[in-house]
């Protein structure tokens, strides 16, 4: 049989499975969607197949031969490529230097500058082949002036370059594009297939995955759950295979009652973006913001809260007027949630109590001291309330899965008691379970705590499902707020779009 | 501005010519003799050779601290074999040999142990002058120099057709082939792969380990070549000749465009670089300006190559 076929893969870390078990069979031309909620196995196994973790048991085949491939070279070599979730690009190099990374065409050392051009011209004709990009994804162009959509698929170009290429392997290759960028993406990986290429296709879109999946493998506590064709699925059988229980309500929407207006922009401009931006936000309230990536939602966060810099307009907490430092605004009550939680949000290093504390240490002690075991005991609680899976307070945030990190980084704007919470990109990267627990809690944090919270988000669905009114942004400027209501997920993303 | 960008070089070459301009003007008619311009060429190679190696590991994204006392060893070794009545150019392929062997176990360290390379360096640093001073019994080597001393001399009578005195030429040399070899070949992409993002070169199946311990053994090959200069211009091993150099080299990589995060810098930058430093040096002399005001100048110039640099980029970002 042409394609892959692992069967009982598994893989431990120590005393903590990764993998017990799994199955799975991609076939040649056909996108296989790999789902799972966050820590259920599937980096662990894309891994695997892309030669950077070796399994502990199980077997694999590629085109019916026995496939064990040592390190990233052996299995390149075999023609199977990983595009990981993170960005793996060097910056500072020019395209065609980044395509062609690690496989250089040389003679003795020396490289083949000819051949070289046109290897990467080849491939980056693969992926644009209208020529659409031409002027952006130049060989020559650094990878470091490059926007997100045109990053990632200069590293679908690197993994095509090798003419045996027959497995891709894609890590949520979407999380961080807006969606024109999705759009191409889609494209191109259509037309791959068609030439007889394999892909597994991560994602937590379901959407996605409907549109692209041929057929589905769902991974949960490391052993394959189900699998079978998109096409025959419902989202609802496929979110229950995932989380092993059918999530009932995903949206809770508790009767909420708008109070007083706590924070107001009025004709608000940054250094870029945004161009205009004014908005009301009560307490009591969910205000949700739309847009694509890059349109300008970030930014206005970040103005609001002194990140940036604010050009014109004026910001209004409470009784406060005009722009403050962060410091100023967290002490007025305004928290940021930061939609890098990694880069910024988070110090990943530190234990979870040294990060929810990490913003008000002052009552931890007597004046200028921390007591260690003040911050245990805060940390504590919140571990207790929001549900987070660790060992323990002082267990390192980089030991938790992405869902539990997120509530960790929740869990600091609610031990400093900020009565305005703005929430970047809030379930970027979470799974199904945790998504479903940071709804409830902002639900219950306008209903019975009488917050405001303002949501910024991609996923339209999201938006509508959450907030109490939503307006949407579109190359910089905030359309006016609606309620709910008056609107649906395929408004939002007509308007999100630039076509209303 | 966009040439800037594809020629690094052009920033600090620019401020060459622009100090060099100034100090003729200012300075007596003495400084823009061709003599002088020689001279300083030659009080260039040391600095100028060692930034080669230098360059590379930056590039990669490392440091490399033990340079200072790595050209002192390399004195002593290339003092010891003069002593012995070893010929000029074995005592120097033995001067050489031995900053190779300090620098692949600079990269030892760094790669097996895994410890970062300030840390691996610093720790050398100090063992490597300990070394140089327990070959030379703590003293200063006399040897005769007949052969190596001419590398960094004047040029004597009747060879002024070759405008520079040969250790020049060797400086350029050999910064052309890292140039050439940064350019040209599957290696040179690697290194500046891994000084970029590492994780991915990895990915990629570049040989990170394997281009480490070939750069700090370059970067301490070039040590080694450095100190056979440094030989030339003392005639004597001195074990405790070259304290903070390491300090001038990398400043001199600095200047030149290097950026000590890796993925950025360039060898004709940095040796423009350690040109400035030298021209600046001659210049005040010239002029009667006291070392510590020339102290004070160079460490301006370094904070300020890097506060343009980062303008520049900035204004770039904006567009």
């Amino acid at each position: 049989m042409s394609g892959l076929v692992a069967r009982g893969v598994a893989k431990a870390y120590g005393a903590t499975v990764a993998l017990a078990g799994v199955d799975l069979e991609v076939h040649a031309g056909e996108v296989h969607a790999l789902l799972g909620e966050n820590g259920a196995g599937k980096s662990t196994l894309v891994k695997i197949l892309a030669g950077a973790v070796r399994p502990d048991g199980g077997s694999l085949t590629l085109d019916g031969a026995p496939y064990a491939p040592k390190d990233p070279a052996a299995a390149r070599a075999a023609g199977v490529r990983l595009v990981s979730q993170e960005r793996a690009l060097c910056p500072h190099m020019t395209v065609e230097e980044n395509v062609l990374l690690g496989g250089e065409p040389t003679r003795m050392g020396v490289l083949r500058r000819e051949e070289a051009r046109a290897i990467a011209a080849r491939a980056l004709h693969a992926i644009d082949p209208s020529g659409a990009k031409k002027h952006r994804l130049r060989p020559d162009a650094l990878v470091r002036d490059l926007g997100p959509g045109e990053q990632q698929l200069v590293e679908i170009a690197r993994a095509i370059t090798e003419p045996r290429c027959r497995l891709l392997l894609l890590d949520e290759p979407t999380s961080s594009l807006g969606a024109d960028d999705v759009e191409a993406l889609f494209k191109v990986i259509t037309r791959l297939c068609e030439a007889g290429l394999a892909v597994v296709y991560i994602s937590h879109h379901l959407d996605e995955i409907r549109r692209i999946g041929s057929r589905f493998t769902v991974i949960r506590d490391g052993r394959t759950a189900g699998t079978g064709r998109v096409a025959e699925a419902t989202p609802a059988d496929i979110v229950t295979m995932m989380a092993g229980r059918s999530i009932e309500d995903l949206y809770p929407r508790s009767p909420r009652v708008p109070g007083d207006v706590v924070l107001e922009a009025r004709d608000l401009a940054g250094a870029g973006l945004p161009v205009r931006a004014s908005f009301e936000l009560r307490r009591g309230e969910v205000l949700g913001i739309a847009g694509l990536v890059g349109s300008g939602r970030t930014e206005l966060l970040r103005a609001i809260f002194g990140l940036d810099r604010v050009r014109r307009g004026e910001v209004r907490v409470g009784a406060y007027v005009g722009p403050a430092s962060p410091a100023a605004r967290l002490a007025q009550g305004v928290g940021l949630l930061s939609e890098d939680r990694g880069g910024e949000g988070l110090a990943l290093g530190l234990t979870i109590a040294d990060n929810v504390t990490l913003s008000r240490l002052s009552g931890l002690g007597p004046r200028g001291f921390v007591a260690p075991s003040r911050m245990r005991t805060a940390a504590a609680r919140f571990i207790e309330k929001l549900g987070i899976v660790c060992a323990g307070p002082d267990a390192p945030v980089s030991s938790l899965s992405g869902g539990n990190q997120q509530k960790v980084a929740l869990a600091r704007l609610l031990y400093h008691d900020v009565d305005v919470l703005l929430l970047d990109e809030p379930t970027r990267g979470v799974d199904v379970g945790a998504r479903a627990a940071i709804y409830a809690l902002i639900d219950r944090l306008a209903c019975e705590s009488n917050k405001a919270v303002l949501v910024v988000s991609s996923a339209a669905e999201e938006l509508v499902g959450i907030a109490d009114r939503v307006a949407v942004m579109h190359k910089g400027e905030l359309g006016p707020a609606r309620p709910v209501g008056e609107l649906d997920v395929r408004a939002v993303m007509l308007e999100q779009a630039g076509a209303s | 501005m966009k040439y800037l960008r594809k020629y690094p070089f052009l920033g600090p070459l620019v401020a060459v010519v622009v100090v060099y301009a100034i100090f003729a003007i200012v300075a007596p008619g003495s400084f823009t003799r061709a003599e002088n311009l020689t001279t300083m060429a030659g009080q260039t190679v040391v600095v100028g050779i060692a930034a080669s190696g230098m360059t590379l590991v930056i590039l990669l994204g490392g440091i490399d601290l033990s340079v200072g006392s790595n050209v002192a060893l390399s004195t002593v070794v290339c003092a010891l074999c003069m002593r012995a009545g070893a010929p000029a150019i074995l005592a120097a392929a033995a001067a050489m040999a031995s900053g190779l062997v300090a620098g692949l176990v600079n990269g030892a360290l760094v790669t097996t142990l895994r410890i970062t390379p300030f840390i691996v360096t610093l720790g050398t640093m100090r063992a490597l002058r300990g070394l140089a001073k327990g070959l030379a019994d703590e003293q200063k080597i006399d040897a005769p120099s007949s052969g190596i001393d001419a590398l960094v001399a004047p040029l004597p009578p009747g060879y002024g057709w070759a405008l520079f005195p040969p250790g020049v030429w060797i400086m350029l040399a050999t910064s052309g082939l890292v140039a050439a070899m940064l350019v040209y070949t599957r290696g040179g992409r690697h290194i500046v792969a891994i000084g970029s993002n590492e994780a991915t070169a990895r990915l990629c199946g570049v040989r990170v380990e394997r281009m480490k311990w070939l750069v700090y053994g370059l970067a301490g090959l070039f040590a080694g070549l450095a100190g056979v200069m440094e030989f030339s211009t003392l005639t004597v091993g001195d074990p405790t000749d070259s304290i903070g150099l390491e300090l001038e080299v990398i400043a001199a990589v600095v200047i030149g465009g290097g950026s000590l995060a890796g993925g950025e810098g360039s060898v004709a930058g940095a040796l423009f670089g350690a040109l400035l430093m030298t021209v600046i040096r001659t210049g005040s002399t010239y002029l009667g300006i006291d070392n510590w005001v020339q102290d004070i100048v160079t460490g301006g110039i370094v904070v300020t190559a890097v506060a343009l640099d980062r303008a520049r980029r900035a204004s770039e970002a904006r567009r």
